[in-house]
């Protein structure tokens, strides 16, 4: 399988480190938009340097404007912030499983996101607000080390002025500027606005963090099967031949990334699995 | 020679003579020969021209960490066991390039490469091996993707398979169910019989291919005694294998065994060089390199064999998931044995004993799984039991 070029329609700074690419397909490919799930993800080339897993990170509803936000971490993903308007990128994809939505419909669902961990997840919260009167409460708990690494600011902020949805943001450490919560995501938890034992909890961060959060969770005796986490590995080939991103019996690129923390849980907790 | 109808599943006889007539009937028919032969130091796979390259009258000794090729005064032909090359060289080839691509004004085109449509007959393939290309036919054709480089590579390969005459000092196919006797996933099986006056092949057809390939070469029906003689080269094949791996309810041993000391064990013994990953048939890894030319307008990608010892295998940013070599050898190990079940309903393992014999302090996956099962940790301790499990 390979790459189908796409023109980098718009390029903006997230944060210091974390920047957005829209793509469109690029001009004589004929070929239609591919609509995407929540929670897949594409693999991005950058030309001659390489290719990255990015989960997708617009609205599902509008597949031709296809969204990725990257952290430049490495070769490719600093190869990938150095692109403008109009050069190409070639996308693989779109793989992977999806975020439980329709097992969601008529419940409450709470979705925690660190970091980055946001990007997956935003179109969960594009959908769910598309289609509001199909779910129950929905909280969105989101943190980041500092305000600076925020991701979505102005989303947080529309978000959090809606009525519909509960918005709770924390960060690890702050300048004495910052009014808001300092502090580990996972604390918000109990207080959150949700019924444990009807809603479905959607989770995306660095594994501690994800650890510590169906913690939370669990503690509140939601059931484990409604628990869902997203999951990284590294990963060459996104169909399952390269054997890269092999968690236990999984294969994140093909059986993941999105998995029930029931399905994963013995594997979660064992170093260097 | 009596004129017989060969149908898959009979048995004939091919003198030894006839060999090179095999050779040339593939070869009339477009077949590149692949086969065993002396280079070296070891019987290698490579390309034949003639029956003679094959390794007449060399055997090998083999045990943990040794592997030594010593002459045989039988004349015998495939008188030896699996050596340091397997067949997925040539069906899984080490170094692929997957596709080219040309940058202009900013923009690029990708132009992919064709899937390899040079037949090739594959000559000397061993049970255990026979089965571990069933294994990757699983991981590339069977699953939600399919790979249509591997899968050209199989519709165009011919596989003459050879049943073992002996076994080799690391070998445990008889423990994983593999072999010695090739049962199935060959067009022709030949079994080597060297009597004190005579030297001859019993030859069973196993698809229509193999037996119009038969039928063009001097051969004739077995009779019962060369029958018997086939049976028992087998049978005594069998009975005097290098390993034994005891698989009962392997999967569950080792899925709750991921935190058994035993890993430590091994990790302050294993080099993480990668040598079992590279000589094992099933082991299927790959990684890719993206490659310009010094303008930076064509770029290439090439898949390259990877092994899970290397630490480069796991890394993310920030660093690499199995950054120790317990871990290391834990993955590979426990892929082999037990997720690889979980992912493609069969083991990763044949017992060929490469593994064994091609690592260089002899670590010996046979005694690892011994270990473990002899001192195995409670379930109440294991991961599936604990929780949170703190680690």
């Amino acid at each position: 399988m390979v790459p189908r070029p796409h023109t980098v329609r718009r390029v903006w700074q997230e944060t210091h480190d974390t920047f957005t690419l829209e793509l469109a397909p690029a001009a004589g490919d004929g070929a239609a938009p591919s609509s995407f799930a929540p929670g897949q993800f594409n693999m991005l080339y950058a030309f001659g340097v390489g290719e990255a897993a990015i989960s997708i990170s617009g609205d599902p509803a509008r597949p031709e404007r296809l969204v990725h936000t990257i952290r430049a971490v490495g070769a490719t993903t600093k190869a990938l912030a150095r692109l403008r308007r109009g050069d190409t990128v070639g996308i693989r994809g779109p793989f992977g499983s999806q975020w439980p939505l329709g097992e969601a419909a008529g419940r409450d669902i709470v979705i925690i996101a660190g970091g980055i961990g946001l990007a997956p997840l935003r179109p969960v919260v594009y959908h769910v607000l598309q289609n509001r009167q199909n779910y129950g409460n929905v909280v969105l708990l989101y943190g980041a080390r500092s305000p600076g690494d925020l991701l979505y600011a102005k989303e947080l902020e529309q978000w959090r002025g809606r009525f519909d949805l509960e918005v709770q943001v924390a960060v690890d450490r702050a300048p004495a500027t910052w009014r808001g919560t300092v502090g580990v995501v996972t604390n918000f938890i109990p207080r959150a606005r949700f019924d444990p034992s009807e809603a479905v909890a959607m989770i995306c961060g660095p594994e501690i963090m994800m650890r510590f959060a169906v913690q939370g969770i669990e503690e509140l005796e939601m059931k484990s099967e409604s628990i869902y986490i997203s999951m990284e590995r590294n990963m060459k080939c996104a169909v399952g031949f390269c054997g890269h991103c092999q968690f236990g019996p999984a294969f994140i690129c093909k059986d993941g990334p999105v998995f029930s923390y029931e399905s994963v849980r013995a594997l979660l907790n064992i170093r260097g699995i | 020679m009596t004129e017989i109808a060969l149908t898959v599943g009979t048995h004939s006889v091919l003198e030894r003579a006839s060999l090179d007539k095999l050779f040339a009937a593939l070869s009339k028919r477009g077949f590149r020969l692949v086969g065993p032969t002396v280079r070296d130091g070891a019987i290698v796979y490579d390309e034949l021209k003639s029956a003679a390259d094959l390794p007449v009258g060399w055997t090998d000794e083999q045990k943990g960490g040794t592997y030594r090729l010593k002459s045989r005064n039988d004349g015998a032909v495939f008188g030896y066991t699996a050596g340091p090359h397997s067949w997925k060289k040539f069906l899984h080839p080490p170094a692929v390039r997957l596709w080219q691509a040309d940058r202009a004004d900013g923009a690029f085109e990708i132009k992919e490469e064709k899937p390899d449509a040079q037949k090739t007959a594959f000559i000397g393939v061993r049970s255990c091996d026979l089965h571990a290309i069933a294994v990757q036919d699983k991981v590339f054709l069977n699953g939600r993707y399919l790979d249509p480089y591997y899968q050209a590579r199989r519709e165009n390969s011919f596989i003459a398979a050879i049943n073992c005459s002996q076994a080799g000092g690391t070998c445990f196919c008889v423990s994983m169910g593999t072999g010695p006797k090739a049962a199935s996933g060959f067009d022709l099986a030949l079994t080597e019989i060297r009597e004190q006056e005579r030297h001859y092949f019993v030859a069973e057809v196993g698809t229509e291919l193999g037996a119009e390939i038969l039928a063009e070469l001097p051969h004739r029906e077995v009779e019962g005694h060369e029958k018997a003689a086939a049976d028992e080269t087998v049978a005594k094949t069998a009975q005097a294998m290098g390993r034994q791996m005891d698989t009962t309810n392997i999967k569950e041993l080792l899925y709750q065994n991921y935190e058994h000391p035993r890993w430590d064990q091994v990790a302050g013994r294993c080099l993480t060089c990668a040598n079992c990953t590279m000589v094992c048939p099933t082991c299927f890894c790959t990684t890719v390199e993206d490659v310009t030319d010094l303008k930076g307008e064509h770029a290439e990608r090439w898949q390259k064999w990877d092994s899970c010892f290397t630490r480069d295998f796991s890394y993310i940013h920030g660093g690499s998931i199995r950054a120790t070599p317990k871990t290391r050898y834990r993955q590979w190990m426990t892929h082999k044995l037990a997720t690889w079940i979980d992912q493609f309903g069969t083991s990763g393992c044949v017992g060929c004993g490469r593994c064994i014999t091609w690592c260089p302090v002899g670590i010996d996956i046979t005694e690892e799984v011994r270990a473990i099962r002899e001192a195995p940790q409670s379930p109440k301790g294991s991961p599936t039991g604990d929780k949170h499990g703190n680690t």
